[in-house]
């Protein structure tokens, strides 16, 4: 067997055979921090290639010399399951010809699969691997953690490209993404900034609304007939989502409550959680901080998910499918309960689904936690600018100013309101932001569709007009 | 019920237009300390709009005028007292005639805006060493006095010592505040605890204020409020025995008895009018729905 | 009617706080708006801002707005603010 290491990038995409048209991949579990999209983007530039498709699953401002890419037609289409405001901005402007598809972290491992959106070369960045592309993302300066998002690219592409900054000797200890599926590898300097790639820690907000607003969320939990022993329990990264799992955490210490385990995502707060015997085990799709990378490494019960297991809706389960229940945030929120979390409410692209979808579709209780306004702007209106989750899979959203339930989920809003919390109609809600701020004038829409989102089914959701 | 009461820096409209989402019973529009001097007349004009506008329906609104020997006070009660605020807290309240002037201007003000007399209460912060050996004369100084509150900062200033958390230095006003605002028959609030990042240190220095016999407790950050809430609510215990005193008094009046005892205690009139309040509170509290930190 | 005689301002440009100038002119009002959100709230912006320089007689003044954000009653006091600072004699 030949030896798969290869000298350089160049060296690399060359014997990948990629051509004009092809499309190429990339999972974000470096972030921010990324320095491997670029490059490899550089390179297929600099070798003259063109009219490429870019499936990255998530794309942050640091992979802003993609919009010069699109502009010189090096790539002509991205899909992608979030975009950051900086490059959402440019899309949003109508930078690209063709739209952006947006998909969500389980309907782009499915879509792979299904051989609707096949991958010709996936550049994987690898934290640590070794020559035969036996790789991880647990180990090395890079170290990521999980490599969740990257094994569906691993398994499905034509060919896999390796791009590691930690060349380990033959055979990788505890390797995520075998050799079986590797056709190259190639060591460069660094594959990231690791202060760009996991935060020391993640924080709980000090904001008093978003405490405030986190505690109702709990409150909400516990009495939502959920928090029993064998509870589930997922919850994004922001400030007020972590706050609320803080304070779950405290309710379910002193309840003596023992839950199965716990989704994302994974925080320094959910590894507490798992230490705390809050929950069995934590599912591991993507590490946010340097505590969710060190249990990921050490703990057996902290374990190491794809995408695909995570949360795609072709597999014959997932994971998202056992969840009990999930905090998500949003941009907007229309009086059905519809949720916006691809654009701002100007209609500027800053976000994408990620799970949003996924997660809202498979739990049994999916809240929103959110302001009820922010900067003038209520957060509740009649319409949302796009439709990123649907109604019918929202069953909560808590303001500072109230908790609405969706009247689809009549026995919720019964025993929330017997354990006398304050709920209100979501018009209700409304109204009581435009007292605050008054009605804002509706926004027209651009002429031009620059984004499809696409539900995690494969149906078109939505679709994103030019600003 | 007013157990916490949070500064709100009177120029800074992110913080005022949450004001009454913050979780505090009463919250103190201050045009004083955290307003810079360029600024004291777009602070007026702001909290002026702020009460008259939004309707802080959670929280009672103090107002912290300018003090006396500053140019704005009169300002600063001219467009404020047409709104009805519930309490001004004037600073630097050293002794009966301070109180007695600002009551004075205030008087004039509600009658010349056509508002019955003695609508805006006072609660007089004693900050001067002067203050604390006069606070009686000062609780008494006027109908318009509801409280006293303690500012243990600038307090430690006039003391020439330093402001500790442990809060040694501010004993003796503490206890001479409790003592002078009980012998005049108002309440008495303590000073905002030190440390905004200690979560856990709130909770002492409240319990031991309560302790004092204090009403309830000021606050500059919104991370103590709940804390200080919790431990300025009666407790189950104080709850149970509060209605057993009324229980024990409608037995003794339906048996015609006069004297009245309860667990080898009489119960005098002190003892009712704080049950009284207690179970006021309880049910407040119930309204509340629970409260938010379970 | 109120002459706006000296360049005058008030407010921030801090989350949901406006920054509003007068400048005197012999231009009748107008006014220059910058918001975070001028889409949805503009014409509201433009209204209140006419409705006090009408208040308070303020029949010629160059008015430089930038919105953070800012409720109603906070727009009010900062222009209302800005113009007594800027006033010069009522005639």
């Amino acid at each position: 067997m030949s030896n798969k290491l290869v000298k350089t990038l160049r060296e690399a995409i060359e014997l990948s055979g990629l051509k004009e048209g092809m499309t190429v991949s990339f999972h974000h579990h470096l972030r921010n921090g990324d320095y491997v999209l670029n490059m490899v983007m550089e390179e297929i530039a600099a070798m003259n290639i063109k009219g490429l498709t870019v499936n990255a699953s998530s794309l942050f401002d640091t992979h802003l010399p993609l919009i010069d890419h699109a502009r010189k037609n090096v790539v002509t289409k991205i899909q992608t399951d979030y975009m950051s405001g900086a490059i959402g901005r440019f899309i949003s402007q109508g930078v690209m010809e063709e739209p952006v598809e947006f998909r969500t972290h389980g309907g782009r491992p499915s879509a792979i699969e299904l051989g609707v959106t096949p991958v010709d070369v996936a550049f994987i960045a690898a934290p640590s691997s070794d020559a035969m592309g036996n790789c991880t993302g647990k180990y090395g300066k890079s170290a990521c953690g999980s490599l969740g998002y990257a094994f569906p690219d691993a398994m499905n592409a034509k060919k896999v490209v390796v791009i590691t900054d930690n060349l380990m000797p033959y055979p990788l200890a505890d390797w995520s993404i075998p050799e079986t599926y590797v056709d190259y590898v190639v060591e460069v300097e660094a594959i990231g900034d690791p202060s760009g790639i996991v935060s020391g820690t993640t924080k709980i907000t000090r904001d008093p609304i978003g405490l405030i607003m986190a505690a109702d969320a709990a409150r909400v939990i516990r009495h939502s007939g959920l928090l029993e022993d064998g509870f589930s329990f997922q919850t994004g990264a922001g400030g007020a989502s972590l706050a609320a799992a803080k304070f779950l955490k405290d309710i379910m210490l002193r309840e003596n409550i023992k839950g199965s385990f716990g989704l994302g995502g994974i925080t320094g707060y959910m590894v507490d959680m798992l230490k705390a015997g809050c929950f069995q085990s934590l599912l591991d799709v993507q590490c946010f901080d340097l505590e969710a990378v060190e249990s990921i490494r050490s703990n057996p019960n902290h374990q190491e998910i794809s995408a695909t297991h995570y949360a795609s809706p072709s597999a014959k389960s997932a994971v998202v499918d056992s969840l009990d229940v999930v905090i998500l945030g949003a941009t907007e929120i229309d009086t059905d309960f519809n949720v916006n979390v691809h654009t701002d409410s100007n209609g500027y692209i800053m976000g994408g689904s990620g799970g949003h979808s996924d997660t809202a579709a498979g739990a049994k209780l999916s809240m929103i936690i959110a302001p009820l306004s922010r900067a003038r702007l209520p957060i509740v209106t009649d319409r949302v600018t796009c439709i990123s989750t649907p109604g019918k899979d929202i069953d909560v959203l808590v303001t500072q100013k109230g908790i609405a339930v969706n009247p689809r989920n009549r026995e919720l809003g019964e025993r929330l309101r017997q354990a006398g919390l304050p709920i209100v109609d979501i018009h209700e809600l409304k109204r009581i932001a435009e007292r605050i701020t008054g009605v804002p004038q509706r926004i027209e829409k651009g002429e031009r569709a620059v984004a499809k989102v696409i539900y995690r089914d494969g149906t078109l959701l939505d679709t994103i007009y030019s600003v | 019920m007013r157990r916490s009461m949070l500064f709100l820096p009177g120029n800074t409209p992110n913080i005022i237009i949450n004001g009454d989402e913050l979780g505090a019973d009463a919250v103190i529009l201050d045009l004083e300390d955290a307003v810079s001097p360029s600024e004291k007349d777009a602070a007026r004009i702001l909290v002026r709009n702020a009460i008259k506008l939004l309707k802080f329906e959670k929280s009672e609104v103090l107002v912290r005028i300018n003090s006396m020997d500053s140019e704005y006070w009169k300002s600063d009660l001219a467009e404020i007292v047409p709104l009805k605020p519930d309490v001004i807290m004037p600073p630097k309240m050293s002794c009966a005639a301070d109180v007695q002037a600002i009551d004075s201007y205030i008087t004039e003000l509600e009658s010349r805006l056509g508002i019955e007399n003695n609508t805006v209460k006072l609660m007089p912060l004693i900050e001067t060493a002067l203050g604390v050996e006069n606070a009686f004369q000062i609780a008494t100084a006027s109908r318009r006095v509801c409280a006293l509150q303690l500012g243990g900062e600038d307090l430690t200033a006039d003391l020439r010592c330093k402001r500790t958390k442990e809060g040694n230095e501010i004993d003796y006003a503490r206890k001479r505040l409790v003592c002078a605002a009980r012998a005049a028959g108002v309440d008495a609030y303590d000073t905002p605890f030190t440390d905004v990042n200690d979560d856990e240190g709130i909770y002492a220095d409240a319990e031991y204020a309560k302790s004092l016999g204090f009403t309830g407790k000021a606050s500059i950050s919104p991370r103590h409020v709940a804390a200080i809430n919790q431990v300025f609510s009666p407790s189950q215990e104080d709850i149970d025995y509060a209605y057993e005193v009324m229980e024990a008094i409608r037995i003794a009046k339906e048996q015609g008895r006069g004297a009245i005892s309860l667990r080898g205690k009489m119960i005098d009139a002190p003892i009712v009018a704080r049950a009284q309040q207690t179970i006021a509170m309880a049910e407040e509290l119930l309204m509340m729905a629970g409260g938010r930190y379970e | 009617m109120t002459k706006i005689v000296r360049r005058a301002y008030a407010g921030t440009i801090e989350s949901s706080d406006v920054y509003v100038e007068l400048e005197p002119c012999d231009c009748g009002i107008d006014i220059q708006i910058e918001s975070v959100v001028l889409k949805q709230f503009g014409d509201a912006i433009r209204g209140v801002v006419s409705e006090m320089l009408q208040q308070f007689e303020v029949e010629s003044a160059k008015v430089k707005i930038v919105d953070r954000g800012a409720l109603d009653c906070v727009i009010r006091a900062r222009v209302e603010a800005a113009i007594k600072r800027g006033e010069g004699e009522q005639i």
